[in-house]
């Protein structure tokens, strides 16, 4: 409907706003004649779009980066403002994982399953030192590294971490899904998926003296032993 | 009335008249008193002292792996299991401890005397491998069932033996 300013004795001058019929008004893009107000995109990216604004999480916190994880989701921090407030504790209704705790042997199953039980597309966020590394609990239960098991595509480090950058990796995890992911499912960027490829080559290699199964050669602070300290058995001093 | 007579005295003249003179030695840490009974004699202590002096409370049943311990006698059993009972209307409290040894350490289950030692035998047996006779149901309680180690063995290296790591990985397109 046309709105002419001006109602009074003047004459009347051009409406400023309009909603008249698209078919009428077009314009030209790239060569192509498309009618105005109207967007070109994929469907992939339209998906993804509304995938990434509406991200429903599964919190599996099992330590202090939970009680983090609760202030997001609380007024102060509001993680409602990137459209992933609405926690759910089955992860048949989740799209997005987020480990915040250590996990340790008997609970890892449980993790696994949950992330299998999620629908696609579905993605994760390994939150705080310990779901990443292991943490502080280098012992024979806990397991460094959550990423060992199940994929993950955000890390978050810290202990526990700042509801800031819960934030931050949230708006990662956004970019994300807008660059990978596809109508039927998420298919991770195309960089991740070589990288996951060498992994499994190198997993496939033999193993010889010296080489480790661990994380790789170097102990928590980062010195190199050959064999790793890790499965150093009964004759171990210390 | 004096303040330094001994607050154990009845408990220990009570333990000479059960137990064989012999059977019976004691030494006292920091106000506790230690009771160090042969394998045994457990069971008669423990009821000696529940039944007559009325330690009606089991508050703690742990264990020790004295391997390689500093100081300790070569002779000495390895693992030494310590059952901490009270009186809860006097508020006294004893400590009893009995040696087992490798290999195969087993105990006398003291769920008949308290029921309340059933998932402390149950914790003992999980980190130390000490099995208890006579226990209803002497399962694993922290670890997982498929565990085979014991973990607070001295010998059990911090790390594990790779158990933390030995699960199937899920990779993306799998899931």
């Amino acid at each position: 409907m046309a709105v002419s300013p001006g109602q009074g004795g003047g004459a009347p001058s051009a409406p400023i706003l309009t909603n008249a019929h698209p078919a009428i008004q077009t314009s030209v893009k790239g060569g192509i004649e498309v009618p105005k107000n109207t967007i070109m995109t994929t469907v992939d990216s339209a998906v993804s779009w509304c995938r990434k604004h509406s991200l429903w999480p599964m919190p599996f916190a099992t330590a202090c980066c939970g009680i983090e994880l609760m202030a997001v989701g609380a007024s102060r921090f509001d993680i409602a403002r990137f459209g992933a407030e609405v926690m759910r504790f089955s992860p048949r209704q989740c799209d997005l994982l987020i480990v915040a705790g250590r996990v340790v042997m008997k609970m890892l199953p449980v993790l696994q399953r949950i992330w299998l039980q999620m629908p696609e597309p579905k993605w994760s966020i390994s939150m705080g030192a310990c779901a990443s590394t292991g943490g502080i609990f280098d012992t024979y239960a806990v397991v460094q590294g959550v990423d060992r098991f199940i994929p993950i595509d955000v890390y978050i480090p810290g202990c526990p971490p700042r509801p800031e950058q819960i934030l931050r990796a949230l708006m990662d995890l956004q970019e994300k899904v807008q660059k990978g992911g596809t109508l039927f499912g998420n298919n991770g960027l195309p960089e991740l998926i070589e990288k996951q490829v060498e992994h499994e080559r190198k997993q496939s290699l033999v193993v010889l003296p010296g080489t480790c199964r661990e994380r790789a050669d170097e102990d928590r602070f980062g010195y190199r032993l050959p064999g790793g300290e890790a499965l150093l058995g009964g004759g171990e001093k210390r | 009335m004096s303040t330094m007579t001994d607050p154990h005295a009845t408990s220990l003249e009570h333990l000479r008249n059960v137990l064989t003179p012999n059977g019976l030695r004691t030494d006292v840490f920091r106000d506790n008193l230690r009771v160090h009974v042969g394998r045994d004699q457990l069971i008669t202590t423990l009821k000696a002292l529940r039944d007559g002096r009325g330690f009606n409370m089991l508050v703690e049943l742990g264990a020790t792996d004295y391997l390689g311990y500093p100081g300790r006698d070569a002779s000495a059993p390895r693992f030494e299991v310590h059952y901490v009972v009270r009186n809860i209307d006097t508020l006294e409290t004893v400590i009893v401890k009995v040696g087992v040894d490798d290999p195969a350490p087993v105990l006398p289950s003291v769920c008949p005397v308290w029921r309340g030692a059933d998932w402390m035998e149950r914790e003992v047996f999980d980190m130390y491998g000490i099995k208890f006779d006579g226990h209803p149901d002497l399962r694993r309680v922290l670890m997982p069932d498929e565990f085979t180690a014991f973990p607070l063995r001295k010998d059990y290296p911090l790390r594990g033996r790779g158990e933390r790591h030995n699960f199937p990985r899920i990779l993306r397109e799998q899931s």
